[in-house]
């Protein structure tokens, strides 16, 4: 019980830190943005570390992975989508993502604490298995770094509205070419989808395991699958005169709406093999 | 003079054989893959969930039918479908085997010469110091494959990203044809067996059993499982279950050695390339009917389907040797409690305080009429109720025509059977797509040409990047730092 309450409490400071992020971007002077978006970073990284060990106590208290219900699916992805930022940050130049991030990051955290929230109880039976560690990890990991790539291709698609009709407005001056957008969304997507394939792959060796056969079109799979094949039309799609740039960015859109479907829609009003504890 | 610029005959089917196995046709292509999926997903599945089908059907008639017309409860099997991933695959080979075979002629093939003007390349730069042999033992450091001419060097690197790229996209054929295997050549069904009784593989013994349309009956392989033990528990406070476990004793084959083994929820029985799986279990009252003068009628575990999470189990008992015919309708609770508004529900899913439920019908049962009937439903429409009444364990129950003894319970046991030929080549096409992914797209495809400058010594140095791949640039500035020594 006790690491419940230290994990409400990581939680807690958690947000708190992304909270304290948000107002630190807000200013458009830029001699001193510099400054705060030094300390948004550092807060979202003590963020980052404090939700890690928000995850693992969770774990500890219920003495298994922590990705059995949707509490936990969040937290989880809450903390992948923080740890795809951080990584991209520091191989590319994404600060600006920041606030985008930490408001995204807040959402689906206070959503979790408040409305998702159940206490740690052991895994259902057909959950008992190496699998559940491999097929969601990977699932949770593409995930975030599939919802940054979309963040990144939202931003293309504003800044290329506004450009459009004139040019960008003060605060969105120092932000990146849309032709460096276009291929930072093109490389995170490209990294990532190796990964996913191997997510939904792995669901599939472990179905045959546990259910009998390794494809059922059971809804969470149909969408897994629709999710897998709008991003390969994304990777076709920038090999395809015409499709480059603001076509390109909608599809990733439109295949992250289909992730984001997959994980709400799904989990709480599908039927299927798929729900489990009731949420 | 006029042109006649339409196409004829053949020069149109190859236009269309063009366009088919375009880029952008199969971006479309695979964007109406993943939309047509859609409908599966919302509307129930007849290959999933028949009685949600049913339901649907009961409660929206006109709908239904219209759904049913364009195949929307069979969306996988359905014939727009399937048009779509054929088109799709059709598309996909059209286009990735001439790719393989330029592919495979070009692959021990040097670099093309070098360009006469290297100033439009993408990274470009001149280095007073360097010099071709330099440049040369660089390359050769980096393993790039080096074409090299009286004043010039033309380098290529990165043939493995084409090849990761064929190779993913001949593997999601493979992935087909074991997907098409199985769905001919399998087969799959399910047989509730109560413990302590025996399954015996043929196709008398499922409930429900289908097979591939190149499969038959006669391939069964003729194993029995005899359920001996079931046990599942269940976590204390939530009531949610924590472990299944089954015991059973199997044989290859009827007399044959019987081997104990266990099967549980994520580890099935194995027979060859069949396996069996615990899908579901529930509980199977054990009841004892007899007539007025004592004689027993019927005798036995009737399965009855579990309703809710703390397994509130309904089902009906049918007693045709009886006159007038006695049925049944049953609710049997494991943990008995009242529930709000007075009816019984379990309260755990464990048996620690069972009753039987029954109301008591008389008549015919309809079991001549030759319509089939579900065993676990009552056809009242020719009966009539005669009592109602709740039984604890061991309790008899006297309903004038005869009486009913609740004996006991036995647990039974869902299990799948399943043979699917084609699994092992959907997996192994699976495992070579995803080796052929990481080959394509974390492989960098990338040029280099560096030329003697006519005038003075030095040489320029220019790179191109193919699919625009990062790093070109870092590469470059330690090939010219090398030269420079």
């Amino acid at each position: 019980m006790a690491l419940f309450a230290v994990a409400f409490i990581a939680h807690a400071i958690e947000v708190a830190f992304s909270v304290r992020n948000l107002e630190e971007k807000t200013k458009f002077d830029f001699t001193r943005t510099k400054r705060s978006g030094d300390i948004g970073t550092v807060m979202i990284v003590l963020g980052f570390i404090s939700l890690l060990v928000a995850v693992i106590f969770r774990s500890i208290s219920a003495e298994r992975v922590p990705w059995g219900n949707m509490y936990e699916f969040s937290i989880t992805g809450a903390l992948a989508f923080t740890g795809a930022y951080i990584f991209a940050l520091w191989k590319y130049r994404i600060k600006w993502l920041g606030l985008p991030v930490a408001i995204s990051v807040l959402l689906t955290l206070g959503t979790a604490i408040t409305v998702l929230y159940v206490p740690s109880a052991p895994l259902v039976p057909a959950l008992k298995s190496t699998w559940l560690v491999i097929h969601v990890s990977a699932a949770i990991i593409s995930g975030g770094v599939f919802l940054l790539a979309n963040c990144i291709a939202a931003t293309y698609l504003i800044l290329d509205r506004y450009e459009e009709r004139g040019g960008r407005p003060g605060w969105a001056l120092k932000l990146p070419s849309l032709e460096s957008l276009d291929q930072l969304t093109y490389r995170l997507v490209a990294l990532v989808f190796p990964l996913w394939t191997f997510a939904v792959i792995a669901g599939a060796i472990w179905a045959e395991a546990a259910w009998g056969r390794y494809w059922g079109w059971d809804p969470k799979e149909t969408w897994a699958f629709i999710t897998w094949v709008a991003y390969a039309a994304y990777l076709h799609a920038r090999v395809t005169v015409g499709w480059r740039g603001r076509k390109a960015a909608w599809l990733c859109l439109f295949a992250g709406s289909t992730f984001l479907f997959n994980y709400v829609y799904v989990n709480i009003w599908g039927t299927g093999k798929h729900t489990y504890s009731g949420l | 003079m006029t042109t006649n610029t339409e196409l004829d005959a053949r020069s149109s089917i190859r236009w269309l054989w063009r366009q088919l196995t375009s880029m952008r046709t199969a971006l479309i292509l695979l964007l109406l893959l993943g939309v047509a999926a859609i409908p599966g997903s919302l509307f129930p599945q007849r290959t999933q969930n028949p009685l949600a089908v049913s339901d649907y059907f009961k409660s929206n008639p006109g709908t239904a039918k219209f759904l049913d017309q364009l195949q929307i409860f069979d969306v996988y099997s359905s014939p727009w479908f399937s048009a779509i991933y054929i088109l799709l695959f059709v598309s996909l080979i059209g286009c990735v085997l001439p790719r393989t075979f330029e592919h495979l002629k070009g692959i021990r093939a040097i670099p093309s010469l070098t360009p006469k003007n290297l100033h439009r390349m993408e990274f470009h730069a001149e280095v007073s110091e360097g010099t071709l042999d330099s440049a040369e033992a660089w390359l050769r450091k980096n393993r790039f494959r080096i074409r090299r001419d009286a004043h010039s060097i033309s380098a290529e690197k990165g043939y493995m990203r084409e090849t990761g790229n064929l190779l993913f996209h001949l593997s999601l054929i493979l992935i087909l044809v074991g997907v098409a295997l199985g769905s001919l050549y399998g087969m799959k069904g399910d047989a509730i067996i109560n413990v302590g009784e025996r399954f015996i593989n043929t196709p008398t013994s499922y409930d429900v059993i289908s097979f591939g349309k190149l499969q038959s009956e006669k391939n069964l392989n003729p194993f029995t499982i005899t359920a001996t033990n079931f046990r599942a528990t269940y976590d204390l406070v939530t009531g949610a279950p924590s472990d299944y476990k089954l015991n059973a004793n199997v044989a290859n084959e009827i007399g044959s050695t019987e081997k104990s083994k266990v099967v549980r929820v994520n580890s099935p029985l194995t027979f060859g390339s069949t396996k069996v799986y615990l899908q579901a279990n529930g509980y199977s009252p054990l009841v004892t009917v007899r007539d007025k003068t004592g004689e027993i009628k019927y005798q036995g575990a009737v399965i009855f389907l579990p309703q809710d999470g703390n397994l509130t189990s309904v089902g009906a008992i049918k007693v045709p040797d009886m006159q007038p015919q006695i049925g049944f309708i049953g609710s049997f609770t494991p943990t008995y409690e009242r529930a709000e508004g007075g009816g019984a529900i379990s309260s755990y899913p464990e048996v620690l305080d069972p009753r039987l439920l029954l109301s008591i019908w008389t008549g015919d049962l309809g079991l001549d009429s030759g319509a089939p009937q579900s065993v676990y439903r009552l056809d009242t429409s020719e009966m009539k109720r005669i009592g109602l009444k709740t039984l604890k364990l061991n309790e008899t129950h006297d309903f004038g025509d005869g009486s009913i003894t609740f004996e006991g319970w036995t647990p039974w046991v869902n299990l799948q059977i399943v043979s699917d030929p084609g699994k092992m080549y959907a997996l192994l096409g699976s495992i070579l797509a995803i080796l052929g992914l990481l080959m394509s797209l974390f492989t960098r495809s990338r040029r280099i040409w560096i030329k003697e400058i006519q005038s003075k010594s030095g040489v320029e140095v220019a790179g191109l990047a193919k699919n625009a791949a990062p790093g070109l640039e870092n590469e470059i500035a330690s090939l010219v730092n090398k030269m420079k020594g």
